[in-house]
């Protein structure tokens, strides 16, 4: 196989619910699966490969092994890079290398999860000290938000970024949730609400966090053998790149993350440049990692992001950069606290002309990025470039 | 629950030093021998070059605050003693630690000075270093 042929995303699915208290975890995997098996119109049968990150319920759960023994998998090949939220953006540039290496033809990537249901409060657990480098961090009480918070504080005195320019990247994703039925937020927000919310760990307010919520997703990627057969408009995935960022030492920049290396390596691969995309999916776990993804993946430079974004360049349909037009992690859904896998869907639904009308761009070419774990300690920043069928 | 004292950190072969070394008063960083990189947290292997010669190197305890977040609201964490002071302190040798400021917030900003003082854990001879402002101690 060429190291250059093509490979499609040929099913995506979207998990309906955002609250399942009356479903198990590995029935919310059970059914994204069947939702992007049918999408894609292939046979359950026909899996080969199969990618999946943590079960967080299981939290010492081998969780390749349970869930491809409930789903009643017979696969030649299975991952499970866990890189937090971003996982499953990876997981398709891992799909996509397993496939032109000839060990698949039809990659299943699955993700759900129900912290909703469990009761999860913002910023709980922060006495939990479960790694080596916890004893470092979380001792000191720190929280997801207050990580992400400190990334904010960096950034506003290094570049005099505002929390009103923040503010913006929700208020875009709340434009785009008012015309998404399954969005837990529909109201659209302005910068004021923003920057008036409660403060939760300042600079953050309310507002700047993503939702907590149920559900899934999964994606079906194909070889090109394998999409001949299907009667299904197909996104080619054209350039992927991952980075697993870290502390360095007691060196970490909180104003960069790695999106850096991710970005560069994903358009490289794809041959194109950021001017070239036409939709972006950023995972949005708060407003700070929009705005330094989009610095870090070139789409202006580094401390510009504040100024890029106002103004509505986030806004689709006629913005400069549509983003997050499903309203993304801080309106519309967040499953299992991993944004990766609906930051794919909606890119996909994009590139097939299937996004919410009112939102739809004109796209040959979406990026879908992701930050998982934090940009204030560890993370992995995964980049997929993807292309329309008829570009 | 009470947050204070502090709960026991994870306290490894590799790092007792440092733990033990913040229960008697001093601030022990790694400093590599062979290419000269100070680093924090402890690692009996330098993170650059992968030398086994690391020395400790007791920290002047000065360094100034790189960046900080003020939790208002936190599950899990006794109200009276929130606000808390969540920050990352460049120390004079180089390293950047996460770390409480225990201080009010108006006091604090990107690049103040800061010092260090320890805190209790629930075992007697570990301690957790956190700073607080320079200024504030005058
Ligand atoms: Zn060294």
């Amino acid at each position: 196989m060429a190291a250059n042929e093509p490979v499609y995303i040929a099913g995506a699915f979207e998990h309906p619910t955002r609250e399942a208290p009356d479903k198990s975890e590995m029935q919310l995997h059970a059914e994204v699966a069947k939702g992007a098996l049918d999408d894609a119109g292939l046979p359950k049968a026909d899996v080969d490969a199969f990618f999946t990150a943590g079960v967080p319920e299981y939290e010492f759960a081998l969780s390749p092994l349970v869930v491809a023994d409930y789903l009643g998998l017979d696969v030649s090949y299975a991952d499970t890079t866990d890189y937090g939220g971003s996982s499953y953006i990876a997981h398709v540039g891992h799909a996509a290398s397993a496939i032109r290496d000839g060990k698949c033809d039809v990659a299943l990537v699955t993700l759900a999860g129900r912290p909703r249901s469990r009761g999860q409060a913002t910023g709980s657990g922060a006495r939990e000290l479960r790694t080596m480098q916890d004893s470092f961090e979380r001792i000191y009480g720190a929280t997801n938000i207050s990580m992400y918070g400190m990334a904010a504080r960096r950034h506003m005195h290094e570049y005099g970024t505002t929390p009103e320019q923040l503010a913006e990247v929700r208020v875009a994703a709340s434009q785009h949730a008012q015309y998404n039925d399954q969005a837990m937020y529909q109201d659209p927000v302005t910068v004021e609400d923003v920057v008036e919310s409660k403060v939760v760990a300042d600079p953050l307010h309310l507002l700047d966090c993503c939702v907590i919520s149920d559900g899934g997703g999964a994606l079906v990627i194909v070889s090109e053998d394998a999409r001949a057969e299907l009667n299904r408009k197909c996104v080619e995935v054209l350039g992927h790149g991952e980075s697993p960022s870290h502390h360095d030492a007691g060196r970490i920049d909180l104003t960069t993350t790695g999106a850096v290396q991710s970005g560069r390596r994903a358009f490289e691969e794809a041959g194109l440049a950021p001017e070239h995309v036409d939709y972006a999916s950023i995972y949005d776990s708060f407003t700070i990692t929009v705005l330094e993804a989009i610095e870090d993946l070139g789409f202006c430079a580094k401390g510009e992001g504040g100024e890029f974004i106002e103004g509505g360049t986030l806004q689709a349909p006629d913005g400069d950069l549509p983003f997050n037009t499903d309203g993304g992690g801080l309106c519309s859904n967040h499953p299992a606290n991993r944004g990766g896998m609906t930051k794919v869907v909606e890119a996909v639904r994009q590139l097939r002309g299937e996004a919410n009308p009112e939102v739809q761009v004109d796209a040959d070419v979406a990026i879908a990025h992701g930050t998982g774990g934090s940009i204030a300690t560890r993370h992995g920043a995964a980049t997929v470039v993807l292309g329309g069928e008829d570009r | 629950m009470t947050w204070e004292p502090r709960p026991v950190p994870d306290v490894t072969p590799e790092t007792e030093p440092f733990w033990k070394g913040a229960s008697e008063g001093r601030l022990l960083l790694s400093e590599c021998q062979d290419c000269g990189l100070v680093y924090h947290y402890p690692r009996v292997l330098c993170p650059d070059c992968f030398s086994e010669d690391v020395e400790w190197l007791e920290a002047d305890g000065e360094g100034e605050v790189y960046s900080y977040s003020v939790t208002r609201t936190m599950s899990g964490w006794p109200k009276e003693d929130l606000p808390l002071v969540v920050a990352y302190v460049e120390l004079d040798e180089g390293p950047r630690l996460m770390t409480n400021i225990q201080a009010d917030q108006d006091v604090v900003d990107v690049g103040t000075r800061v010092t260090v003082r320890f805190k209790e854990t629930e075992t007697n001879d570990i301690a957790i270093p956190v700073f607080v402002p320079i200024s504030a101690e005058r």
